[in-house]
């Protein structure tokens, strides 16, 4: 049989996002922000709209967002990502800000920037990891943080009596009228991780076509803190995380099921 | 002759930000700067710009960060608790050299305080305020015009050195109605190419105030360290009256130096030698001028609305031998100029 030269033999089934920069991520191992970032890369390119995204990074394990993207990006006090996100929209409506946030910046010290953005119906986009922990810090509660869930600051269970409730972030913001497009999803297997590519690209079409906040939420997990294996950890969040967080499309508008419609979501 | 209109301050200093071309506004309500807010949301929508009321102090500084950090002229004012609240987003700023405009109306304090007029923040500005190693250059003005022009020359500033510009007018000067000489707008902007606008045919750009490795961030603040010699350098500005007689000279700014204007005008009928020396700049302090100042002059005495604070940068600039006397109010009070001359003629008596 005749060698076929390396062009013919070869066809590329996977590689990295051309808008993503090659270099190695920080991440723990077993870690799900770099399938989140991957997934935004992938999305990036697909809408052609690297010359014209902005990462908006937040304080945490996201910190360095923008060291991953060979997109504009700034860094943001911790939780205001979505002020500063909506201060670039408001300038520029040609721009595609999207901010990257963990639990502690969005639900805890930085609700009242998401509430408001939500509120306003900023047209920004905001990609909402969770993984019920403080990752960067250690391992403290976070406002996701599961009751009896162990973390470093609740080493007996997170007892309701002390520390309250997790927040659900999703079914709370859908409440607000200014929102387009709120989804909770998760990466915790392939076909999981297929549904939060759509997800975050839904979302971002939403700001394409100027109808309001998108939000996706991802569960993720943080083998590290939550001490368990990387494939174990998968286990726990859908063992743990999936009956408080549930799983789904929590405001679809009109417009937006619409754009879901049309080809070119897969 | 240019033609005069009477004017507030609040609304000398939103007119003035868009006669420099602020092109986005952020604000949350406080008093006593309510005025400016609404005077903006009326105007900016006008001009075709961008205003934004914001749901806290907190998220309009940091607006005010993503719309400068994107190349754009941006201000947001308040007063003394909100100013507070924007320290976190200031030191950021200072940190990732974005240019801005903060205007911050003093007015009584600590805590809540009052809504009269005070200086009680005057370390805060001129000292950084926020965490970490920076300084603000901090405009205070003590007229209505000068709340016009020092509002235009805060943008330029602030572009020129890529750091927050803090304008700190006091609340009396805030509600104060003074005849104000419109300028022409400016027409030509300074080129950003630092900015995030986009990444179109060109690399990347990230701003950021941050290094995983200690060792990366030092030669940040170390250039920080130059920019602010740099401003100390060419930025000092000041006013001096009657200083060649004189044998005691008041240092006083904002609404305490027109208290203390009256005051040197009694001393002077009553046949006493006074002066004023008058910071314009309040970060750079003008320590060089202060200093020569009291190679001729012995006596000094600072009026300020607050508990002794402009004082201490007055004592660092004095050579040693010079006696410094303190007359003041505090808490929102205003200072008469009755007051003023009696600490004068205590002094010179």
């Amino acid at each position: 049989m005749a060698r076929l030269n390396s062009k013919e033999a070869e066809t590329i089934l996977y590689q990295r996002p051309e808008s993503m920069e090659a270099r190695p991520f920080h991440f723990c191992p077993g870690c799900g922000h770099g399938i989140v970032f991957r997934l935004v890369g992938e999305v990036i390119d697909e809408l052609k709209i690297r010359e014209r995204a902005i990462c908006v990074a937040s304080i945490g394990c996201s910190v360095n967002s923008y060291e991953y993207f060979k997109c504009d990006g700034l860094e943001s006090a911790h939780g205001r990502a979505p002020a500063v996100a909506t201060a670039i929209k408001r300038c520029h409506p040609d721009l595609v800000p999207f901010t990257y946030q963990g639990d502690g910046d969005l639900a805890a010290i930085g609700t009242a920037e998401i509430v408001h953005a939500c509120a306003r119906g900023e047209n920004i986009t905001t990609i909402f990891v969770n993984n019920a922990i403080y990752g960067m810090t250690g391992g403290q509660m976070a406002p996701t943080t599961l009751l009896d869930m162990y973390s470093t600051s609740t080493t007996a269970g997170r007892k309701s009596a002390l520390a309250g409730y997790p927040i659900r972030v999703c079914e709370m913001l859908s409440t607000l009228e200014g929102t387009a497009y709120i989804a909770r999803v998760t990466v915790n297997s392939p076909a999981a991780v297929r549904k939060a590519k759509q997800a975050i690209k839904l979302a971002f079409r939403t700001q394409l076509a100027n109808l309001g906040m998108s939000l996706v939420e991802v569960l993720s997990p943080c083998p590290t803190n939550w001490r368990v294996e990387p494939v174990k950890a998968m286990d726990w969040l859908a063992e743990h995380m999936l009956p408080q967080y549930p799983l789904g499309e929590y405001k679809v508008i009109e417009a937006v099921a619409a754009l879901k419609k049309e080809v070119g979501n897969a | 002759m240019s033609e005069k209109t009477l004017m507030a301050g609040n609304i000398a200093i939103a007119e003035g930000a868009i006669l420099a071309h602020c092109q986005a506004y952020f604000g949350y309500p406080i008093t006593p700067q309510n005025e400016l807010l609404e005077h903006m949301s009326k105007r900016m929508p006008e001009e075709g710009r961008v205003f934004v009321q914001t749901e806290s102090e907190l998220a309009a500084i940091n607006m005010v960060y993503g719309a400068a950090a994107s190349g754009c002229r941006a201000m947001t004012t308040t007063s003394s608790p909100g100013f507070s609240l924007q320290q976190e987003g200031l030191s950021y700023m200072a940190g990732a050299e974005i240019p801005a405009v903060v205007v911050n109306v003093m007015r009584g304090g600590p805590g809540l305080g009052d809504i009269g007029g005070a200086q009680g923040d005057y370390f805060q500005a001129v000292k950084g305020g926020g965490h970490g190693d920076y300084h603000l250059i901090t405009l205070a003005p003590s007229s209505v015009q000068e709340m016009m022009d020092f509002a235009m020359l805060a943008f330029e500033l602030a572009d020129k050195y890529r750091n927050p510009v803090i304008l700190l007018p006091d609340g009396f000067l805030g509600q104060a109605i003074e005849p104000v000489v419109m300028r022409p707008p400016v027409t030509k902007l300074p080129e950003k190419p630092w900015a995030i606008t986009g990444a179109r045919g060109r690399p990347k750009n990230i701003i950021n105030s941050f290094a995983m490795d200690p060792v990366d961030y030092q030669p940040h603040v170390a250039l920080l360290r130059q920019k602010f010699q740099r401003i100390k350098q060419n930025e000092v500005r000041y006013e001096g009256i009657n200083l060649d007689d004189a044998a005691l000279v008041m240092v006083a700014y904002g609404s305490a130096f027109r208290s203390a204007m009256t005051a040197m005008q009694m001393a002077r009928q009553a046949g006493l030698k006074v002066g004023i020396f008058r910071p314009i700049t309040l970060f750079p302090f003008p320590v060089a001028p202060l200093s020569n100042l009291s190679q001729k002059v012995k006596s000094f005495l600072v009026v300020e609305l607050s508990l002794g604070q402009l004082i201490e940068d007055v004592r660092l600039s004095l050579s040693a031998e010079a006696k410094v006397e303190l007359v003041n109010q505090f808490g929102g009070v205003p200072i008469s100029a009755d007051e003023i001359l009696e600490a004068i003629e205590k002094i010179m008596k």
